[in-house]
């Protein structure tokens, strides 16, 4: 018994260390030495490796960088309110009104995963550029005189080509939890009286915060590190933290201050969700009051 | 049922049908419920019963036909304007609130004042001796109390109707013996139309002031618990309430009040013309049937009852207070069966044993 015991321990154990040592190699090991090189210091061609907290002073300190993780998480919160109120009706509208086909559905949701992520931004530069398809569309139609110019390189492109891009990832935990509700408790909230707007805030909306929640922390985490869109689409008013941590790690060739920033955003990010979890945690109980 | 409301209706179905499809779940229901009454759909699964119920509460509509609720039709009524409330077969409990909320939770709508809801909360749990229960939350409780939540959550809402929709059919046996009695002691405390939905024709002997017995979408028959027992109309109505045994029979002539049969395996009868359910002629006799508990074992020392035939045991089952037996008749190939209660005294008859059986005129069902 004992020896078949660690054999089977052995197995396992032997199953599982090429995946545990891709995650070591490949995760833990960069974000170990990430967070020791917050620690150096940047001479020129050398470290420094006397430990000091003097990148995170100006991390946080520099107006510049402040304004930049302020700004990183604005847009984030911006694009994954956009993206969960847009993913919400199409979750619903799969899971209670689609009665067949429900997997084709779901199917042609992920089809802009069908292209890569880089295609996609280009994509929207096209159709939101000087020249582009919305302001040729716009100017044939007579509705504009000349091209409008606050549609890229700004803000409202970030947003708009984030939100297209995080969209499935909100859609589907949306349409997970709305397809857990069991179909009764919404007869049973009519039964007892209420019209449709009335059950949806009473049932199915409390009963979906968990899909919610969860689109939500899948969409605010990834975009507050987003570096490609901002870069390709959100000019110089739509820069984000991370393209000032590329910046540090490469051009400024201060390492040392770009791990800080990085260290700093994640601990923000973390605390931030960490928000997050704990307030919907309360919506969830208190929706009835 | 008070007599005042006897008779008066508060649901009124007139030839109701329904289609899914090609599918004819209804094929024209037409029935009356009585103000008070405690009434039972039964039939198998897929006989349109739960159809009906919803179309009640207004989950759904007839195809053609009324309903007519407290004397308002009822077409083009959403659920939660209609004076009903139901009680599901899952339960629906609101997983995500308190059971008083639970209960509470067609009331919210009313803006009480807080003590006036918490009362009604607290009185609607009382009555289903749930009382306190009201700061819990809901996934705590068992299912028997899932049920009752389920019940109070109807009756708070003062309906005009409460639709029961197999609610006992997830508990177990005991605790579903228990809650008919409940369920039936609280209705008619209450005095609010209960209609059940069950296939369980145990269940809907013991609740009901009447039962509508469906298949295949319609009515086969709708009497009170013991003439449904008593007289079946059809051969399948009788075999889908309790047991019964069916034999060859043929009329031979009528003689006043009486009617002569000649019944397999029991030989030339006299029974009451009585017996002939209304329009049907005596000619039209095809066959006949006897409950197991109207035909008996003579046993030595009994006296004769006049009507005795020779038979033989073929099986028996002990069931503790009843033994029921299968029994051979002659002029019938397959047995018949026989239940006799285990009264002091009195043996189980072993396999193989020659017997005499006993029955009399009066308990032969005649079918339509």
């Amino acid at each position: 018994m004992s020896i078949d015991a660690q054999n089977e321990g052995r197995k396992g154990l032997l199953l599982v260390s090429p995946t545990f040592a891709y995650a070591i190699l490949l995760l833990a090991a960069p974000l170990i030495l990430v967070i020791l090189f917050s620690f150096w210091t940047q001479d020129y061609l050398d470290l420094d490796t006397t430990p000091t907290l003097a990148n995170y002073k100006e991390a946080w300190t520099a107006p510049l960088y402040r304004e930049l993780m302020l700004r990183s998480l604005r847009i984030s919160v911006l694009v994954t309110t956009v993206t969960v109120l847009s993913a919400f009706p199409v979750a619903y509208y799969v899971s209670f009104r689609v009665k067949e086909r429900k997997a084709l559905w779901l199917f042609l949701i992920t089809a802009p995963f069908w292209t890569s992520y880089l295609l996609r931004v280009f994509l929207w530069k096209v159709i939101l550029g000087y020249n582009g398809v919305f302001n040729s569309a716009l100017l044939w139609a007579g509705i504009i005189d000349e091209p409008l110019q606050f549609i890229l390189y700004n803000v409202n492109a970030v947003v708009i080509t984030l939100a297209h891009a995080w969209a499935p990832f909100a859609i589907l935990p949306i349409f997970v939890a709305l397809e857990k509700i069991d179909r009764s408790l919404l007869e049973a909230a009519e039964d007892l009286g209420d019209g449709p707007v009335r059950r949806f805030f009473r049932i199915t909306l409390p009963l979906a915060i968990p899909g919610v929640m969860a689109a939500t922390l899948i969409v605010l985490i990834p975009t507050v590190g987003d570096f490609i869109t901002p870069r390709l689409v959100g000019g110089t008013e739509g820069l984000m933290i991370s393209n000032m941590i590329q910046v540090q790690f490469g051009k400024a060739n201060n390492a040392p201050l770009g791990a800080a920033l990085a260290v700093s955003s994640m601990f923000i990010v973390g605390g931030l969700s960490l928000l997050i979890f704990l307030a919907s945690r309360r919506v969830g109980r208190v929706a009835e009051d | 049922m008070t007599a005042a409301n006897a008779d008066k209706p508060i649901i009124t179905l007139d030839n109701v049908t329904r289609s899914f499809g090609a599918v004819q779940a209804l094929r024209g229901v037409s029935a009356e419920i009585r103000e008070g009454e405690f009434f039972s759909l039964l039939g198998p699964s897929g006989c349109g019963k739960t159809t009906l119920l919803r179309m009640i509460a207004g989950f759904d509509e007839p195809t053609t036909g009324t309903i007519t609720l407290d004397g308002k039709p009822m077409a083009g009524i959403a659920a939660n304007h209609r004076p009903t409330n139901m009680v599901f077969q899952s339960y629906a409990i609101f997983p995500h609130l308190s059971v008083g909320d639970n209960v509470g939770y067609g009331l919210k709508k009313k803006r009480l004042p807080k003590a006036e809801y918490d009362r009604e909360v607290e009185e609607a749990l009382e009555m289903v001796s749930l009382g306190g229960y009201g700061p819990r939350a809901a996934h705590t409780l068992s299912g028997g109390q899932r049920q009752r939540v389920a019940l109070a959550r109807a009756l708070i809402m003062r309906p005009k109707v409460i639709l029961l929709d197999e609610p006992l059919s997830a508990l177990d046996k005991k605790l579903r013996e228990q809650m008919q009695i409940e369920l039936r002691r609280l209705q008619r405390s209450v005095g609010i139309t209960f209609i059940l939905v069950t296939h369980d024709q145990e269940e809907a002997l013991i609740m009901s002031d009447r039962i509508a017995v469906m298949f295949d979408g319609q009515i086969a028959q709708l009497d009170s618990p013991e003439a449904l027992y008593r007289k079946p109309n059809t051969q399948r109505v009788a075999s889908f309430i309790g047991v019964m045994n069916f034999l060859e029979a043929k009329a031979s002539g009528e003689k006043g009040d009486k009617i002569s049969l000649d019944i397999q395996a029991l030989g030339k009868l006299d029974i009451p013309a009585s017996a002939l359910p209304a329009g049907m002629k005596s000619s039209e006799i095809t066959r006949v049937g006897v409950r197991p508990e109207m035909m008996s074992i003579v046993l030595e020392g009994a006296k004769s009852t006049g009507h005795e035939i020779d038979a033989e045991i073929a099986e028996s089952e002990y069931y503790g207070d009843m033994t029921y037996y299968l029994v051979s008749l002659p002029g019938k190939d397959e047995p018949v069966t026989i239940s006799m209660r285990n009264t002091a005294g009195r043996a189980v008859l072993e396999p193989g044993s020659k017997t005499r059986v006993s029955f009399s005129p009066e308990s032969i069902v005649v079918f339509r």
